[in-house]
């Protein structure tokens, strides 16, 4: 049967113990490929973060941070590069001295008598492994990184913490609650789900002008904090919460806002845990709105920083590839850890 | 003697702020009664949608039939149409450079192809791979996490990374010299930095696709794949009679959200191609909007919301659809 060499046979094919068809091998090699295209480009970049400055922009390149080795020769003022040199077969490691054109003149370093002449074919220069940890402390410490750094654990902190609390709130009133205007409420809110940023960032910077929040920090929490997403997802929560307990509370003469914080909010605290790691991965991601809002350079977020060094250091890799791991390292740490709580999150919700 | 906990500090520290708090609320309850307590739980989250979006809503439409560069609508002459006369008037709509404002029409296009390309693959990279990993995988939560983990990274970072991957002497030009191709500056050649943009699109997006196609997949009863099985129906057979139409309505909404997202395709092509370059090859309409708008001080506002109110149409009826069919789903 030529069934398992269909080119969509693989994609339904149930596997069948013991034995491994062409339809295997497809998916292997789909899902192996798959995974190699999402690594390779995160992991150069990550590679080259580690590279010196004159071994970044290398061609063809070394896997490896690596960079050319020197060394103290006496009788000589300056270091000197070493290179491994071809003379006649046998193969040694020399300093040299200078180069001239096609010729470049070698010594012995730990024995250096009159310099040999030899031909540039004939050597290669000797390369250890080296990690430039200047690219990473550079930036922190000589460029506004650490500025920008702090603004965003800032900015993602607050407006985590606040998104939380108001539509925590609002979930509350939406779940347990009778009163007039209650649907009208809940679909308005909803439907601001409908309004993507890109169609109303001009007017929503002229509220933010209005308001006296322009190149603030502040100016990008406060916008974000009230979310359809947020709302929506507390509410389906609390709706599985017995109202049983909120009546017994009542009846021990607990107040309405008691019952919320002490009996409602510690039952909702895994929804509250998903809603946390969205915002904090939306905050810390959020690049259009802070480019829009925030204009001095002290005010800048991560992501804004990091698009304004590429525009100044236009040629400067080393550093942009550090500063950009660093943004991406707390992300990966709480994917690793959280990747359940993500993945089920968003196929519960479809929401990104 | 004990010493007080840290853990005991803090709770007590949040007892005592929450004391204060509740307070004033308790007070309002004690004064307006229960009824209305849920007004004011919900009064933050409306403050602030008020504020914040249904505002600017109302605003964006007002906005575009002024002129000037004037921020608040009091220093604003109206201007009636003239923002969509200009951003409409055209001798032949194919061709930009005949537009009063070709720069608008540039966009357009761009965007159009964008969109094309863009869902077209996503769609299919996305199906492909949750249909694999809906099979009984080994190491399935290893590969759906694998390809999830970029939906989650900031696009200014995939911008530079894949940047620096399509660099003069980056990783792809070494690889095509190891195959004795000579070497490309992708991203200043206006065909490829074209085709990289889409690719760098799936490459982010592609992780949350599949994982909405996968949950739809695993929502299809195993019994009408065991009938399937007794009838002893070929793969393809089995793909194009029960799995896709099963999962058609799931697609239908993935396309639809494809769309609206593609539409708004602007961060991570920013970072990449430099701001839309080469010259105006990878400028998008959200590009033509924000540059309009707070570009290098044209402040251009009301032409900006006049484009925005073009896209921001464009994306409701989508949504329209969206709705409609997700209703369909549910009955």
């Amino acid at each position: 049967m030529s069934q398992g060499l269909s080119p969509i046979a693989f994609l339904t094919r149930t596997r069948r113990p013991g034995r491994i068809g062409v339809t295997d091998i497809l998916s292997w090699a789909w899902l192996i490929l798959g995974t190699l295209a999402v690594l390779i480009p995160v992991v150069w970049a990550g590679l080259s973060s580690f590279k010196p400055a004159a071994e970044i922009t290398r061609f063809p390149p070394t896997l490896l941070p690596r960079a050319a080795v020197q060394q103290t020769v006496p009788g000589f003022d300056a270091p000197l590069s070493l290179w491994t040199v071809d003379i006649d077969g046998q193969r040694r490691e020399m300093a040299m001295v200078r180069r001239i054109g096609l010729k470049a003149q070698m010594v012995d370093p730990s024995n250096p008598g009159p310099p040999i002449s030899v031909d540039v074919k004939n050597i290669s220069p000797v390369q250890r492994l080296t990690i430039a940890t200047e690219n990473y402390t550079d930036p922190l410490t000589r460029f506004d990184f650490l500025t920008f750094l702090k603004n965003s654990v800032f900015v993602t902190f607050v407006a985590t913490l606040l998104t939380l609390i108001v539509n925590a709130l609002a979930a509350f009133a939406l779940s347990k609650y009778r009163f007039r205007g209650e649907k009208a409420i809940f679909v308005l809110i909803i439907s601001t789900l409908m309004i993507p940023l890109t169609v109303v960032m001009v007017p929503a910077y002229l509220v933010i002008v209005g308001v006296g929040l322009v190149d603030s920090l502040w100016g990008i929490i406060i916008p974000t904090v009230a979310s359809p997403t947020g709302v929506f997802l507390l509410r389906q929560y609390m709706l599985t919460i017995p109202d049983e307990l909120i009546e017994a509370a009542r009846v021990d003469a607990a107040s309405e806002f008691r019952i919320f914080w002490r009996i409602v909010l510690p039952l909702t605290a895994p929804a509250l845990a998903v809603l946390a790691i969205f915002s904090v991965l939306w905050r810390w991601n959020d690049f259009l709105w802070p480019l829009i809002v925030l204009s001095s350079r002290e005010n800048f977020t991560l992501q804004v920083g990091l698009n304004a060094f590429q525009g100044e250091f236009s040629v400067q890799w080393n550093y942009i590839l550090a500063m950009t791991f660093l943004s991406l390292a707390p992300v990966t740490v709480v994917f690793l850890f959280l990747q359940k709580y993500i993945t089920t999150g968003i196929a519960g919700t479809g929401m990104k | 003697m004990s010493t007080p906990k840290a853990t005991d500090f803090g709770g007590r520290a949040l007892d005592f702020v929450m004391g204060i708090v509740e307070a004033p609320i308790n007070g309002f309850e004690r004064l307006m009664g229960r009824k209305r307590m849920p007004y004011l739980f919900l009064a933050p989250n409306l403050i602030l949608f008020g504020i914040f979006t249904f505002l600017p809503i109302a605003i964006a439409v007002g906005y575009a039939f002024t002129g000037g560069t004037g921020l608040f609508v009091s220093e604003r002459p109206f201007v009636g149409l003239d923002n969509f006369r200009q951003l409409l008037q055209c001798e032949d709509y194919l061709r930009p450079g005949s537009c009063r404002e070709s720069l608008f029409w540039t966009a357009i296009w761009n965007t159009l192809w964008f969109v094309g390309f863009n869902v077209a693959a996503t769609l299919l990279v996305a199906l492909v791979t949750a249909l694999i990993l809906n099979r009984a995988m080994a190491a399935r939560g290893f590969f759906r996490a694998m390809f999830f983990y970029p939906v989650l990274l900031s696009p200014v970072v995939i911008g530079l990374i894949w940047k620096w991957f399509l660099d003069r002497n980056g990783l792809l030009n070494a690889f095509l010299q190891m195959l004795g191709v000579p070497p490309e500056i992708f991203l200043l050649d206006v065909g490829w930095s074209r085709f990289f943009v889409v690719v760098v699109s799936v490459w982010f997006h592609m992780g949350f696709y599949t994982l909405i196609l996968l949950a739809g997949l695993q929502a299809i009863p195993k019994d009408l794949y065991e009938a399937a099985a007794i009838d002893a129906a070929s793969p393809r057979r089995t793909l194009f009679r029960i799995t896709l139409p099963l999962l058609g309505p799931n697609l239908l909404v993935v396309l639809i959200l494809l769309m609206i997202r593609s539409v708004q395709i602007f961060d991570e092509a920013w970072v990449l191609t430099n701001g839309g370059g080469p010259g105006t090859a990878n400028s998008f309409i959200v590009q033509y909007i924000y540059q309009m708008a707070f570009g290098s001080d044209l402040r251009l506002f009301g032409l900006a919301s006049a484009a925005s109110v073009l896209m921001g149409l464009v994306l409701l009826a989508l949504t329209l659809i969206q709705l409609r069919l997700g209703r369909k789903m549910e009955s």
